[in-house]
């Protein structure tokens, strides 16, 4: 039975049926899947949901998709990491990693909108797929198309990484690497877009991948026991995750399926965190701006570089909306969140959950959070696919001989000597 | 030479289905006047009631933004292309 009853603009309201389109024709604002919710009310139960599949999949009910997954049907359920070392270095009982930089296939929170954007591609009769992307929208684009027999083209800025580069390529995607920012090769895909009859996964297809995000939420809620958490920092590009997250817990309270809710609503803050050299959405947030103001990112933290965001309003709004806050930190600090998260939790991320955790760190020290309160941490990339961010910044090794002296020498030498 | 126009695919039902109009040197504000008297309809889809550009629609003169240039009031030249791009696209 359609649990979809087709999609409405989120700024004016006129409604759309079901169909491969991102924008509304009458004010050019989003168009957002619209659930039957009579369908679903009082029927969507926490027993159905645990017995599903152990990945995103188990809340297959309340994404927009009709029949059942076709690619990327182990995406998600990753690890909810009761964070106990980082929490004790800031006074904090409750403090969790929700551990995206293991998501399956390709390490990135994007695997779970790469997993519904697909599988709904096929439901429209695509065969090929494409994207605008920093790195790892690229990796689970690729990785997914090849798993389902699609062409893909994936569209780049030509100063990405080495790991986001290689990590599209073996997948055997069309990468094109375009001389320009991000926001560039956003413009030119977006100028593209249908030109060529792809499912743009970010374009075309944007309302359907935007709902991945959604599962982000679900899993934290459930992995709580049925809990909406006080507070949650997420990162941001294009404003979405975030957005998304707070919707996901927002249904689930509407389902009745929260510990923690009513009708009075959920109690979790949602905390937009953003790198210095690329902070539209939090430089609105923490100045007051009604609307954000572009910016020409400079930052080591290219996956969330985007100076033109797409959900930049929404995302703003959902920080307001749910009393959180804002913060940026910069690269300096990128590169110690990534250390500190390595050295509390022995979870490596990639500059973007850098980004997070100083932040957290940040707003942390501001008083935020509550002693008890449960935060979470969204973790959203590996750190493997960004070492040329910390490259030379974490100390070096000791070089010893095969032998006995060499290592009883090495071992007198000062950094060493704590560890004996 | 004129000014060219890219119309994005929901605007193109306005201009007939035209993907590239031309119109004459001036500015934003001028070109979105000019639109509207040859394109009946077009003028609502471009700004709102307070007769603000839209914050949905994202404009470019030769590739840049046009809230990093003069916002309304940025010079169109002969031979300058202007792209309307619906702002609600892409993320990473
Ligand atoms: C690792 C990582 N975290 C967070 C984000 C931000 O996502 P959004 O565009 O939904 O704000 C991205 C976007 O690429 C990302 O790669
Ligand atoms: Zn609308």
């Amino acid at each position: 039975m359609p649990k979809v009853l087709g999609m409405r603009c989120r700024e004016c309201g006129e409604e759309y049926p079901m169909n491969p389109i991102h924008v509304c024709e009458l004010c050019f604002g989003p168009l957002e899947v619209l659930l039957d919710w009579e369908l679903l009310e009082g029927k969507l139960t926490r027993e159905k949901i645990e017995k599903g599949p152990k990945s995103m999949w188990r809340y297959w009910d309340l994404l927009p998709v009709e029949g059942p997954p076709t690619v990327g049907r182990n995406v998600g359920f990753t690890p909810l990491v009761k964070a106990e070392r980082l929490g004790r270095e800031f006074g904090l009982k409750n403090v969790y990693v929700k551990n995206d930089a293991v998501n399956h296939p390709t390490l990135s929170f994007k695997d779970r909108v790469v997993a519904l954007a697909l599988t709904k591609a096929r439901e429209f009769g695509y065969e090929t797929v494409a994207c605008a992307s920093t790195g790892n929208l690229a990796n689970s684009v690729a990785a997914h198309a090849a798993e389902g027999g699609f062409h893909s083209y994936i569209f780049i800025p030509d100063n990405l990484e080495q790991g986001k580069v290689i990590g599209t390529l073996v997948y055997g995607a069309n990468v094109l690497a375009v001389s320009g920012n991000y926001d560039e090769v956003n413009r030119l895909c977006a100028e593209a877009g249908d030109k060529y009859g792809w499912g743009f996964v970010n374009i075309n297809l944007r309302p359907y991948y935007g709902d991945g995000s959604k599962t982000f939420g679900y899993e934290i809620a459930e992995q709580l026991g049925w809990k909406a958490p006080d507070h949650i920092v997420t990162p941001c590009a294009g404003g979405s995750l975030i957005s998304k997250t707070y919707k996901g817990l927002n249904e689930l309270n509407r389902l009745g399926l929260l510990e923690n809710g009513g009708t009075e609503g959920i109690p979790t803050k949602m905390y937009a965190a953003q790198a210095k050299g690329c902070s539209p959405i939090t430089t609105a947030i923490k100045e007051k701006y009604e609307i954000f103001r572009p910016q020409k990112p400079n930052t080591i933290a290219k996956s969330i570089a985007i100076g033109n965001p797409a959900d930049g309003h929404i995302a703003i709004e959902t920080v307001r909306k749910s009393g959180g806050w804002a913060e940026d930190v910069t690269d300096e600090e990128v590169v110690e969140g990534i250390r500190l998260l390595g050295r509390t939790e022995g979870i490596f991320t990639e500059t973007a959950g850098g980004v997070t955790t100083a932040v957290f760190k940040k707003l942390a020290e501001q008083g935020h959070f509550g002693e008890n309160e449960t935060v979470v941490i969204s973790i959203t990339g590996n750190g493997l696919k960004t070492i040329e961010a910390v490259a030379g910044k974490l100390g070096s090794t000791v070089h010893i001989q095969p032998n006995l002296a060499s290592l009883a020498e090495a071992l007198q030498t000062e950094k060493l000597l704590a560890t004996v | 030479m004129a000014v060219s126009v890219l119309i994005p695919t929901p605007m193109r039902k306005q201009t007939n289905e035209q993907d590239t109009v031309e119109v004459n040197p001036g500015t934003i504000a001028t070109m979105v006047k000019e639109l509207a008297a040859q394109y009946p309809g077009i003028e609502k889809r471009l700004v709102d009631d307070q007769g603000e550009l839209r914050r949905f629609i994202n404009f470019y003169v030769n590739e840049e933004d046009i809230r990093f240039l003069e916002g309304k009031e940025t010079p169109l030249n002969d031979g300058d292309t202007v792209s309307i791009v619906p702002a609600i696209a892409g993320g990473c």
